[in-house]
């Protein structure tokens, strides 16, 4: 269906529910749905699973949605990094779920959901913990690992630019996972610095097509670096 | 990579400092590579790779034709490597998400990626992501997407533990990353290639290769 343009974050978030699974962009703080975070946690939607690269930087986005309560699963490539200290609280009072997958077959796996693709084989992580229970394959003398798609509910992605047909361009790296969790929920929410009218994007550059996206609302950009994170 | 014959043996040098390391690392990697940096001390070697070399860095959050480390008003948050520092882009950059950036990868158009390592087997195993302590919380991020997909998977490493215990070994005690992934291995002590047949000394600084078998508990091929 056509994406439509909600006036405010919470009209963006609308109907999320209980126990859904939410794909959550960004790469640390870069391309991190803030106010769309923030306004999951006042719509009260609970027992989330979240995908997302890490479990939270700091106390803002996803740090805080943790830190709420909201959320009884994790599944991400990295979760331990200097400031991920809610998430570390809360796994080690045994009050969170985890599944680490590698970062790339993170992302695969939702390509994956989105291109209608039952399961592929992967050399990644063949003769690792991370491939133990999974069904494994020789395929040209190369160990492989069967994995399968990750489909969200909902997705909650940040970006620079939409035109009104949900058409969206990010910038430099804050792209990272936003175009693959576009097309891998059934509910696909954009926020973004500015929305221009149909034509004034150029399709050429479009990353996102709007076919992919439900709905945009425009947010303040915030500017939001993670400090000394090595 | 070109296989040196035979091995060169520096004993009147100290062991290599963490820079001199990162240089010696750069001097391998050819001109015109595409090369992925692993997070930490193997960032170092994009400092002393020559400027004429036109080698590319990619970083998995993205990019390729990352530039250094942004300073002040360069500071930009939606541009950062993979250890969520900001960076700078160079002329004729090109970002690309997620999915592609590891296909690019696991694809095998990246010619080599540097990483760093708590364990290298003589059979060129890689251990760098969890220790197997039961409180570490695990954590792999794009390792193990390097490490089977870069064509060239160089490690950076000190030889020994603090404790002196050699992080060349007969086979990993901590969980694998890869299996038999292991190009070539940089240490302050030496150079090594390890492989199906054992580990081949290259180089080494500071001592011999006799030396460096008798510590490591293994013969080292020359």
């Amino acid at each position: 269906m056509r994406t439509t343009i909600a006036d405010t974050v919470d009209a963006a978030v609308a109907g999320i529910e209980d126990g859904a699974t939410v794909l959550v962009g960004g790469f640390g703080l870069a391309g991190m749905p803030f106010d769309l975070i923030d306004a999951l946690i006042r719509q009260g939607a609970g027992d989330l699973t979240v995908v997302s690269n890490n479990a939270g930087n700091g106390d803002v986005g996803l740090a805080a949605l943790l830190r709420a309560g909201r959320v009884r699963k994790v599944v991400c490539s990295f979760p331990r990094q200097s400031d991920s200290y809610v998430f570390d609280e809360l796994y080690r009072a045994g009050r969170i779920e985890l599944e680490v997958v590698p970062q790339g077959t993170l992302a695969e796996r939702m390509r994956a959901a989105g291109a209608g693709i039952g399961a592929f084989y992967s050399p990644v992580g063949a003769g690792t913990p991370l491939a133990d229970g999974k069904e494994t394959r020789e395929i040209d003398g190369r160990v492989h690992v069967l994995e399968h798609p990750i489909k969200g509910d909902v997705a909650l992605i940040s970006a620079h630019r939409a035109d009104t047909m949900g058409n969206v361009v990010y910038r430099r790296t804050a792209r990272n996972f936003g175009p693959v969790m576009a097309t891998a929920a059934t509910t696909v929410v954009a926020q973004v610095g500015e929305i221009v009218p149909a034509g004034q994007l150029d399709p050429e550059s479009v990353v996102t097509p709007g076919i992919y996206v439900d709905r945009v609302v425009r947010t303040e950009v915030r500017r939001l670096t993670v400090q000394g994170a090595r | 990579m070109t296989t040196a014959a035979g091995c060169r043996e520096h004993p009147d040098l100290a062991p290599l400092t963490t820079e001199e390391l990162a240089a010696r690392i750069a001097r391998d990697i050819p001109p015109g590579s595409y090369v992925n940096l692993g997070i930490g001390q193997p960032t170092r070697i994009a400092e002393h790779l020559a400027p004429d070399a036109g080698i590319v860095l990619h970083t998995e959050n993205g990019m390729l034709g990352m530039g250094p480390a942004a300073t002040g008003d360069a500071i930009d948050p939606d541009l950062t490597n993979a250890g969520k520092v900001p960076v700078t882009e160079l002329p004729g950059a090109a970002y690309f998400h997620h999915a592609d950036s590891f296909a690019m990868m696991r694809g095998g158009h990246l010619d080599v990626c540097v990483l760093g390592a708590f364990q290298v087997s003589h059979h060129g195993d890689l251990a760098n992501w969890h220790t197997g302590d039961p409180d570490a919380i695990p954590a792999v991020g794009g390792a193990m997407d390097l490490a089977v997909g870069a064509r060239e998977v160089l490690v950076m490493m000190k030889l020994f533990t603090r404790d002196g215990a050699a992080k060349l070994v007969p086979a990993c005690t901590y969980p694998l990353t890869g299996a038999g992934c292991v190009s070539r291995v940089y240490t302050d002590h030496g150079v090594f290639e390890p492989g199906p047949d054992g580990v081949r000394v290259l180089e080494t600084y500071g001592t011999t290769a006799d030396t460096l078998g008798e510590r490591l508990g293994v013969g080292l091929i020359r």
